[in-house]
């Protein structure tokens, strides 16, 4: 992990002035709000023990009479449930602000993780080049033509549940979009000058890789990172609807969702109407600002 | 075309077998089997018995070979569930996995074209930018919650819509089909729609950015001082120019719609075979979860195929066999 | 006679960020049938906005801003869309810069020219075909009913400039628009295409303005001449006259810069700087900047004046009967 964000605050230093780049994307205003309330809700997530008026995950704590109460009941304890309570007498809003914590850590960290393995192994490809080239990339093309949720489904299968499976499914879903950008970067960097000089000064190949190369690469793998944290979490949430995900004592957004899908049909909206509004958002939220990030980062748009 | 179409088959024949490699060693290693097949009392006797029943005593390798030999005879095993051939379980689904992805793709293609058109060519109007920022939320939504979502406001409020199975099918050539009867469409509408949404706003950005890349070709202005109507020119020498990269990111993305339909089934109990899979992945029920993904790894390839050559068709640029 | 067009005092307006772009700042001219007009001028004069306008094919938010342009007789600023549709392609037609790009990559050529037939009579197709057939044959196009199945890009770009061309005769026009149609082709089939569109012109008696950078191209084409510089036009006259007898001083740069214009061994002539940006000019002469013989007066912007009857310039330092020669400017 320290590999893949050394070089990005190399890059400030070096390369691009934040100012500039800061500058460019306060030109949209959609994509300022994006950045608000995301960091907003990652406040939130962060604060979530303090800010919840009740601990979720203890279950002694739960009673069962207080089940399925509409928004705005008040518990046999006398707290109010703002957004209603769930199947098992958990306020919902308590649930919520925990589950935004284990979805967006879900994310964030299967995220830089593949963005580690994936930008490495994208770079080893272009820079070594040959016979180490075409099998890399090939397995970057094969995983790539095969629907992500397939292979996130079968490893899981294969892997059984929990939030440390989930995560390693969705690293091994999403490494591959990162070699190939990275691939991409890569070689188009290999030729440029500084390259060359830096090769001359014998500087050697792992230093070279990282201090030279990754740098310069950096940008399209941001833009991409930022998207596929928002895939990430929408993945996650969608394993653990499946039953696939996060197991249901400490549920994520997802399995908030999935709980509340049983009691729909009884008119039970609240259980995965209100997790899911607060998915959507997160997920809005980082599109917009990676969108921006596109726009911004993209030398090919530029003037 | 004929050498071209030979050679994408044998990289199909290929990605099969390494695929079928990866999926069996994979499956392998799900759980046990017998402890879900197998009462808890039954002796260990029993147990045995029914290990050797299904090939499940034998190593891992030879399970294998035993294995591809027979799904080169079209023999994927048996159903440790059902005790039919998974194969036949999984191609009796099919006809209602494809219809609900083809269903989607259609609709989400004769949406999402003409509102990405219009966003295009008027792109500074409030329409357009609503279209847009219907887009992004269209994008953004997860999809399973989208069709919970459908489910309360069309079935459980406002009534108008059955919730979940497939209603009344018309056999046609003995493929059970929905879409001809209007009681088939209320079982269909719900689930297509929530498949296809984020499919309709990959589409409405796809068709505004090629709208106005085409747009300010020169080959626009000079129909329009040809003298034809703005129908015309739209309609023809815009439209046909912006279905060639449609027609190939909606062909290539109707596998990953066969895929996300795992979702959309299990949410609307629609009888397809992506339910089945999820069921089979529960029941631990090896054969037929190889058996569907064989099965989709096959129509991947075919679907690939069909795209490189709608593409020709669509653009005369390109032709097959010329690109390594 | 009512000329075939008459344009007076047009201005064409594009409005941007920081300020009004004036691309055509006050023309006029006019054409009789079977006259050939070569317009000139380097990119950014206005000329090509000039030829749209009179389409009414001018690009949102761009407008016509004043004036009038009469086509036959009819006013054209004020036409209906429909109205201008109809005489587009029909009796006003165009022809491209690039014919790389004027065809439809994805439609067959037979698809592009039938509908240009259909959009202006109704006709049915195999009639529209017979059509089509002869016009390539008279741009001289062989076996014009297997070509009319082909592809754009299975053509060359002389043979699709050829089929833009048969294109914009398909209804025999009044007036052509051509905007730089020869220049991204080779030296021999420029030759080739100018004289017959000139054929063409003199047969069918249509009107023909050709839009050009390159003067060179037009001595040999076109009856009469009209320079543009930034949005207004410099010098007119008849062909002959300009040429041997240019008044304003970037018209001699503009030959003085043509090989084989000045005697062999001499360098090239060379305008020095550049179009001035057509956003807030400044008053005065637009030429005045590159200009060896501005002074003081050229503080004010001269009048386009007739020297001899057909014979305009816009210069309050014109060279009158002075020898062609550059010493001053070099």
């Amino acid at each position: 992990m320290t590999d893949a964000t050394l070089p990005v605050a190399e890059l400030a230093k070096t390369e691009s002035p934040w100012k500039r780049i800061a500058a460019e994307f306060a030109e949209s205003k959609l994509a300022l709000f994006g950045l608000a309330v995301l960091v907003i809700l990652l406040v939130a997530a962060l604060v979530a023990p303090w800010l919840s008026p009740q601990d979720p995950y203890n279950l002694a704590g739960l009673d069962i009479m207080d089940a399925r109460q509409p928004p705005g009941e008040i518990s046999a304890e006398g707290l109010r449930f703002l957004l209603g309570s769930d199947g098992q007498g958990r306020d919902m809003l308590s649930a919520m602000l925990y589950g935004l914590r284990i979805s967006l850590v879900v994310g964030v960290v299967s995220v830089v993780a593949s963005l580690a393995i994936g930008a490495m192994a994208g770079m080893a490809a272009a820079y070594f080049g040959g016979k180490v080239d075409a099998l890399i990339m090939r397995i970057v093309d094969i995983q790539l033509s095969f629907p992500a949720i397939l292979v996130a489904l079968i490893l899981l299968a294969v892997l059984g549940n929990g939030m440390d499976k989930v995560i390693i499914a969705l690293i091994a879903v999403q490494w591959a979009y990162f070699a190939r950008s990275a691939h991409g970067a890569a070689l188009v960097e290999r030729n440029k000058e500084y390259i060359e000089a830096a090769r001359c000064l014998g500087l050697g190949r792992s230093r070279m890789l990282l201090r030279h190369l990754l740098p310069n690469c950096m940008p399209p793998l941001i833009v991409i990172a930022t998207i596929n944290i928002a895939r990430a979490i929408t993945l996650e949430a969608t394993l653990s609807f499946l039953g696939l995900g996060v197991p249901v004592t400490e549920p994520s957004l997802g399995m908030l969702i999935s709980n509340g899908f049983d009691y729909l049909l009884s008119g039970v909206y609240w259980i995965s109407l209100f997790p899911g509004v607060l998915l959507t958002l997160v997920i809005i939220a980082i599109n917009l600002v990676g969108d921006q990030l596109r726009d911004v980062l993209n030398p090919r748009l530029k003037r | 075309m004929l050498v071209f179409i030979i050679r994408r088959l044998m990289q199909a024949a290929l990605v099969v077998a390494v695929m079928s490699v990866l999926v069996f060693v994979g499956i392998y290693m799900i759980g046990d089997p017998l402890a879900i097949l197998v009462s808890p009392e039954a002796t260990e006797l029993d147990r045995e018995a029914i290990a050797r029943s299904l090939g499940l005593d034998r190593p891992m390798w030879e399970q294998y070979l035993a294995f591809v030999g027979s799904a080169l005879q079209g023999d994927f095993g048996k159903s440790f569930v059902f005790g039919q051939p998974a194969i036949g379980l999984i191609l009796e689904r099919m006809p209602a996995t494809l219809e609900l992805a083809l269903i989607a793709t259609i609709m989400s293609v004769l949406i999402g074209v003409p509102l990405g058109l219009y966003a295009g060519l008027r792109h500074e109007t409030v329409a357009a930018r609503a279209i847009m920022a219907g887009s992004v939320l269209g994008f953004s939504l997860p999809n399973f919650w989208v069709g919970l979502m459908l489910i309360m406001v069309f079935a459980v409020q406002l009534g108008w819509l059955p919730a979940s199975g497939r209603g009344p099918t018309v056999d046609v050539f003995g493929i059970q089909l929905s879409f001809l009867t209007l009681a088939g469409w209320k079982y269909l509408a719900l689930p297509a729609l929530t498949l296809g949404l984020s499919k309709c706003a990959l589409i409405v950005r796809l068709a505004r950015a090629t709208a106005r890349e085409v747009m300010l070709m020169d080959f626009v202005k000079f129909a329009r001082a040809k003298g034809l109507s703005e129908k015309r020119v739209i309609g023809v020498h815009i439209l046909k120019n912006i279905m060639v990269p449609i027609t190939t990111v909606t062909g290539l993305e109707l596998g990953t719609l066969i895929a996300f339909a795992v979702i959309t089934e299990t949410i609307f109990s629609w009888p397809g075979m992506g339910k089945l899979l999820i069921d089979s992945i529960v029941h631990l029920d090896r054969p037929v979860v190889v058996a569907y993904l064989i099965v989709v790894v096959l129509l991947l390839v075919l679907i690939s195929l069909i795209v490189d050559i709608l593409y020709s068709v669509l653009d005369p640029r390109v032709r097959l066999g010329d690109a390594k | 006679m009512v000329a075939t067009l008459q344009v007076e005092n047009l201005e064409t307006h594009f409005p941007s960020r920081d300020g009004i772009v004036r691309a055509v700042d006050g023309v006029s001219f006019a054409i009789e049938p079977g006259e050939i007009l070569g317009l000139v001028g380097e990119s950014g004069s206005g000329k090509s906005i000039t030829g749209f306008s009179i389409l009414g094919l001018i690009d949102p938010p761009g407008r016509i801003a004043n004036g009038s342009i009469k086509f036959k007789g009819e006013e054209l600023t004020t036409a209906s869309p429909e109205r201008l549709r109809q005489l587009r392609g029909a009796r006003i037609a165009m022809i491209f810069q690039d014919p790389m790009m004027t065809l439809n990559p994805v439609l067959r050529i037979d698809t592009q020219m039938i509908e240009t037939v259909q959009a202006h009579e109704k006709v049915s197709e195999a009639a529209a075909r017979v059509r089509c057939v002869e016009t390539l044959k008279a741009v001289g196009i062989a076996a014009p009913e297997d070509r009319l199945k082909s592809y754009p890009h299975q053509f060359s770009g002389g043979m699709r400039q050829r089929i833009a061309i048969a294109t914009a005769l398909l209804h025999k026009p009044d007036l052509i628009i051509a905007d730089e149609p020869t220049t991204a082709l080779d030296v021999t089939i420029q030759g080739q295409i100018l004289y017959e569109m000139r054929k063409l012109c003199r047969e069918t008696g249509t009107a023909l303005i050709w839009i050009t950078h390159d003067l060179s191209v037009v001595a040999g084409l076109a009856d009469r001449i009209m320079v543009m510089y930034a949005g207004k036009i410099v010098e007119t006259g008849k062909i002959a006259t300009v040429i041997e007898r240019p008044q304003h001083p970037y018209t001699r740069g503009l030959i003085g810069s043509v090989p084989g214009a000045m005697p062999r061994g001499k360098r090239l002539f060379q305008i020095p700087g550049m179009t001035p940006a057509l956003i807030n000019l400044p008053p005065g002469c637009r030429f005045k900047n590159r200009c060896a013989r501005a002074d003081a007066t050229c503080e004010a912007m001269p009048e386009l004046a007739e020297l001899q009857p057909g014979h305009g310039v816009r210069c309050h330092h014109p060279f009158g009967a002075e020898p062609l020669t550059l010493a001053e400017v070099r």
